[in-house]
């Protein structure tokens, strides 16, 4: 019998789904290692790929076993094919096929929009590797390199799961599938790719937090509704990504915090009140909140454009079909399949926003950003006690959802970030105050030094609370190869 | 009034509202609102599985209240509660220790066995917290012995505490804390580490109010290389007694399969000490698995070898013998697949599990296949034996 819960080792890919067995999808798999391997270590510099990282590997899917810490090369990491365990007699959740067992096999009517959600959302996880590969040469310190690299194998295992779902499930077309998502690449002009937000570069550590934080989470709204899916594999397989994005999403929120709290904390011992001093701030190593803010702006609205437009009959179809639920959906109490039900999204109209309702149905995105939009705004709101505690006044907020906007109605229209419509002048000269211009991505780069001395952290970023697995603050969380 | 008890929270602090744990909750002890996520003290049974799915350090909080935080208080919470003063309770009923840095200590110490733990029935009541750091006890060194050999790097002690006129009622099983003079990098004394007694109740000599200890000396360990470094004569501020499950049973019928590395040995030599001294003819019923890297590193391996085999069952397994291949605690146990699987099934049965948390897994994937060797369910009967008292896990 295959056990389900601890993770085998007896192939050379780790995995709980009984591969040794499974010689067909075995043998595809190891084809398509080697790529693999190749794409990881042309990918990040080879200083790191020989250093020693403190990194959580995963030993079993059930809660005492999946997060061991110990030393490990990258390139050795266990990437591997881990699904949750199987829940027993569950059945759909949602849409047509509500309460009929959940399949176990591809349905043959979805077999396409199936194929693509699944290519989609594993295109996003190598994209976010390559966008990061540089950031640990100015890593503010072990700790936060120790960070950056659990979440790039991390997302590597991620790209392992859905492929693993495409050699196992879909055949010819799925092993094409999974072999061309390491063709395609970050910012590529012949293969880019698929999704915007996944070509733009992570140029500093304030943008690789933000985009934890705002552009990760989006992956976890999607991995919560793909979790909903009524195909088992892929319910299961997103169920256990899901206890990994947690990390990132911390990374992500922490990150920003500790910026933010560094700055508040330079300023009071500077006996500086004004957060727009911007100058006299930037003058003492650390990034000043109006700057911390446009960066919000930026990342939180390239990262609503990934939900797509408000209204979509393809979102529609997907739960309909049962393929992908809502976020909690089985926490919802409704009739699950939204018959008659409205939905409450924007629309433009006779030149101005207006908000009206929609069969539900259609508007399953919108319900799903909506919920991200709250997911969201908790901690914007604690980042803002770290400032209120520092006794300075300013508050970070999410700009309005229509500022911003590449996709959807908002699209092609200018607002401010309160949600007002402004003239193209008015929008000219409010931009160097709204998104970050680029001398304030200069200076931010001026601030990227990479600091390596164990316990130490760089001038723009306060240390953590709390070590990862409970280290002391001077734990030497990657142990550097030298040269 | 209520007895104190130990409550599991979360710092909202450090909180990120990914609610992970959450979700992993397998009773649902876990909820939100929408500033903070909290634990239900009224459901949450110390199974301890959100906390290493956490990706913060928040959830490890504990607490010893008389009352405990409602819903309702948590939720409003910007920070964490101080630790309130509880007076030292008299038995431990409801608490393995009412102190919340030993209380926490202890939970993540148990938490390998899956679920909270249960002392066995035919265990003596035992006493806790009877020192604690406000009100500790001194103990004089009576003996500091070197048990690994002089060609090892690995130094472990045998250290004899003598109590005097002071009661200290610590049973086998039970550890005591130890407080290290000084201060720590804040500024702040040390809180007491905790150690197991190594010692029978009656005394290392019977009749005398002393205990053993067995510690190895860390590479920067405050607390270790103070007590190694203890000569006859010092003087030692010393908490506890404490933990209340991980408990020898008194019934002559139970049979012990015990299962240690290194200084995990030290309740196991407790065990054994009691049984050979209330029931030297009681033979046949006691099993020991002992790992170390090799027999010079091994805390009592020549008192073990004089304990007649058809007394205990003792088997060594060594990772580091010249010319031979590593053999670990799990590796023996499947050696002894037929000994171990009539244990698994007989309710006369009890588990202990002590050492290394490192060591946890191995032996749960050893114990696993040696029950399905025999078509049983692993988790199934570590649960049920659990919750019948009769399953310990100890490691740090």
């Amino acid at each position: 019998m295959v056990d389900v819960i601890n993770v085998s080792y007896d192939t050379q890919i780790p995995n709980n789904v009984g591969l040794s067995s499974d010689r067909k999808v075995l043998k595809a798999l190891e084809k398509w290692h080697p790529g693999y391997i190749n794409w990881w270590n042309d990918l990040i510099p080879e200083k790191f790929q020989k250093s020693m990282v403190y990194l959580r590997t995963a030993v079993s899917v059930d809660p005492k076993g999946w997060a061991k810490f110990d030393y490990v090369k990258m390139p050795e990491y266990r990437w591997g094919v881990l699904l949750a365990p199987q829940v027993e007699d569950r059945t759909i959740p949602c849409g047509e096929h509500f309460g009929d067992p959940a399949w176990q096999e591809v349905p043959g009517e979805y077999r396409n929009l199936l194929k693509r959600l699944i290519v989609i959302q594993g295109d996003t996880e190598p994209g976010s590797v390559e966008q990061q590969r540089f950031l640990g040469l100015t890593a503010p310190s072990l700790y936060d390199m120790r960070n950056l690299f659990q979440v790039n194998v991390e997302e590597g295992r991620h790209l392992w799961a859905m492929v693993y779902l495409l050699q196992k499930y879909f055949g010819r077309d799925g092993r094409e599938e999974a072999n061309d998502l390491l063709v395609r690449s970050s910012g590529s002009e012949e293969a880019p790719r698929m999704l915007g937000a996944f070509n733009e570069e992570t140029p500093d550590w304030l943008s690789f937090f933000m985009f934890t934080y705002f552009t990760d989470r989006d992956g976890k709204m999607q991995l919560e509704s793909l979790a909903q899916s009524g195909f088992d594999p892929l319910s299961r397989t997103c169920r256990f990504m899901l206890t990994e994005e947690a990390h990132h999403m911390f990374v992500g929120e922490t990150g920003v915090g500790r910026t933010i709290e560094k700055t508040c904390q330079v300023m009071r011992e500077n006996g500086i009140d004004d957060p727009y001093d911007t100058d006299k701030i930037r003058s003492l190593g650390v990034i000043d909140l109006p700057t911390i803010q446009k960066k919000l702006n930026l990342h939180y609205t390239l990262s609503l454009d990934l939900f797509g437009q408000e209204v979509s009959t393809n979102a529609a179809n997907a739960f309909n079909a049962g393929i992908k639920g809502r976020f909690h959906e089985h926490r919802i109490d409704d009739d699950h399949m939204l018959k008659n039900d409205t939905y409450v999204v924007w629309d433009f109209e006779d030149g101005k926003a207006v908000q009206k309702e929609v069969p539900a149905l259609t508007a399953i995105n919108m319900r799903l950003r909506d919920d991200y939009i709250k997911d969201a705004a908790g901690g914007v709101g604690r980042w803002n006690k770290i400032i209120e505690k520092a006794g300075i006044e300013f508050e970070m907020k999410l700009p309005h959802e229509s500022f911003n906007r590449k996709i959807g109605v908002f699209s092609g229209h200018n607002f401010n970030p309160d949600g007002e419509m402004v003239s193209g002048a008015e929008y000219d000269a409010g931009l160097p105050n709204w998104l970050p211009t680029h001398a304030d991505g200069d200076f931010i780069q001026s601030l990227m030094v990479p600091v390596t001395e164990p316990g130490k952290y760089a001038s723009w970023i306060a240390p953590p609370k709390v070590g990862i697995d409970n280290k002391p603050g001077d734990f030497e969380y990657v142990k550097l190869h030298m040269a | 009034m209520n007895k104190p008890l130990k409550q599991h929270l979360i710092d909202p602090e450090i909180c990120i509202r990914c609610y992970t744990c959450e979700m992993t909750c397998p009773i649902e002890a876990i909820t939100h609102n929408d500033d903070n996520v909290v634990v239900d003290a009224e459901k949450c049974n110390f199974c301890m599985d959100c906390i290493p799915v956490c990706p913060t350090g928040s959830i490890d909080e504990w607490r010893v209240v008389n009352e405990p935080y409602s819903l309702e208080e948590q939720f409003e919470w910007m920070e964490l509660p101080e630790q309130e003063e509880i007076e030292a309770g008299g038995d431990g009923d409801d608490g393995e220790a009412l102190d919340a840095a030993m209380a926490a200590l202890l939970a993540e110490a148990h938490s390998g066995a899956g679920g909270k733990s249960i002392a066995p029935k035919s265990a003596s009541k035992a006493t806790v917290n009877l020192y604690n750091l406000g009100k500790p006890v001194t103990a004089t060194v009576q003996g500091n012995y070197r048990l690994t050999a002089e060609d090892s790097d690995a130094d472990v002690r045998h250290i004899i505490l003598d109590f005097g006129a002071a009661p200290m009622p610590a049973l086998e099983g039970q550890s005591i804390g130890i407080i290290p003079p000084g201060e720590d990098a804040e500024g702040k004394p040390h809180l007491p580490r905790l150690y197991s007694v190594s010692s029978p109740r009656d005394g290392e000599r019977p009749g005398y109010n002393n205990m053993s200890l067995t510690v190895k000396r860390e590479e920067h360990g405050v607390a270790s290389n103070y007590v190694c470094d203890l000569k006859k004569g010092d003087e030692v501020k010393v908490t506890g007694p404490f933990g209340s499950t991980f408990l020898l049973p008194s019934d002559p019928d139970a049979e012990l399969l015990m299962i240690c590395t290194g200084t995990g040995s030290a309740p196991f030599r407790g065990f054994t000490m009691r049984r050979q001294r209330e029931m030297p003819t009681n033979k046949g019923k006691l099993t020991l698995v002992f790992g170390a890297r090799k027999q010079g590193e091994l805390p009592y391996f020549g008192p073990l070898k004089k304990v007649p085999d058809a007394y205990m069952h003792k088997v060594f397994a060594f990772s580091r013998l010249e010319d031979q291949p590593k053999q670990y605690v799990q590796d023996k146990l499947r050696d002894e697949k037929e000994r171990v699987a009539k244990l698994l099934t007989s309710d006369k049965a009890y588990i202990y599990i002590c050492g290394k948390k490192e060591m946890e897994h191995g032996v749960e994937e050893a114990l696993a296949d040696i029950a399905r060797g025999e078509g049983l369910e692993w988790k199934a009967i570590r649960d049920a034996m659990r919750e019948d008292g009769r399953y310990h896990v100890e490691t740090y």
